[in-house]
């Protein structure tokens, strides 16, 4: 084993990071949740990242985006994250497709993949995430956060978990973030789909929610 | 009684759990008006742990569980 895996040892065996280095997942989103994502799958050595951001850098993204700078202001936040990816860890193959998803892309951009991982900011293209997932049958690791709450869950094909968390109707109030709650969200997301890709036996279609004000914990589903 | 648990954003101004008299609410839907909570505010609705929606019917001893929607990222 590489000595950068060594301390992967203990918490995963041997068989199961060699089984990471096949992997690939797709990163829907390279903001506030997509930026520790994508770190913390480099880190952990998946075999190929995938991730599709359209949006570049302003300065309200500052208080939490990662791979966010001054001098990264108006820049391409996919372009940002294959810059990061080159630099933390280039056994990764990392492509950076600097689009949005929408319901013309989704499915392409994610086929092939083992995971796809939800770093979107809107529930509109959570729903066209969630149907591509189902059409193509790869699970969906969703996750999402609001001002100090975070919510993280394995959606299998067939699971109805993301109809249930956006009923019709259902609107988005604030747009509040702090730095630790985004990632705090992707460790949860990570780890979800850590056992997934080791083949580990996990509960799905269940959705864990934090909330770091009170720090509670809840399980629905 | 009634016990109606509010969840993350929807506990400013509210607190995290009261009780409201069973004769005071025939729905979920009369809860959410009680406590100023519009519709679309919430995305999770449980009566006694269950997936519900506003329109069902809410009785004495219930647990009412109201997360909004959390969305960002």
């Amino acid at each position: 084993m590489e000595e950068r895996y060594i301390r992967n040892l203990g918490a995963l065996t041997e068989e199961e990071c060699a089984l990471l280095r096949t992997k690939t997942v797709f990163v829907a989103g390279c903001g506030g949740l997509g930026g520790y994502l994508i770190e913390m799958l480099l880190r952990l050595g998946v075999g190929t990242i995938r991730a599709a951001d359209g949006d570049a850098f302003e300065a309200s993204n500052l208080n939490r985006q990662l791979l966010s700078s001054p001098q990264a202001l108006g820049h391409s936040k996919a372009e940002a994250a294959a810059a990061r990816a080159a630099q933390v860890n280039p056994e990764v193959r990392f492509e950076a497709i600097p689009a949005f998803v929408t319901e013309e892309n989704a499915a392409r951009l994610i086929r092939g993949c083992d995971a796809v991982l939800d770093a979107l900011d809107n529930i509109g293209a959570r729903r066209t995430l969630a149907r591509a997932c189902a059409k193509e049958r790869i699970p969906l690791i969703h996750g999402a956060i609001c001002g100090w709450s975070a919510q993280a869950a394995v959606v299998m094909p067939g699971e109805d978990l993301i109809d249930k968390i956006y009923p019709e109707g259902a609107k988005l109030g604030s747009k509040t973030s702090l730095s630790f709650t985004p990632p705090f969200c992707a460790a949860m997301q990570v780890a979800l789909c850590t056992r997934l890709l080791a083949g580990r036996p996990l509960e799905t279609g269940r959705l864990y929610m934090v909330d770091l004000l009170d720090m509670e914990w809840e399980s629905l589903f | 009684m009634i016990e109606v648990r509010f969840f993350a954003t929807l506990r400013e101004g509210r607190g995290k759990i009261t009780q409201v008299p069973a004769e005071e609410a025939s729905t979920a839907a009369d809860l959410l008006r009680r406590f100023d909570i519009a519709a679309e505010e919430v995305a999770i609705l449980l009566i006694n742990g269950f997936h519900s929606k506003p329109e069902d019917a809410v009785k004495d001893g219930d647990v009412i569980s109201l997360f909004p929607p959390v969305g960002g990222g």
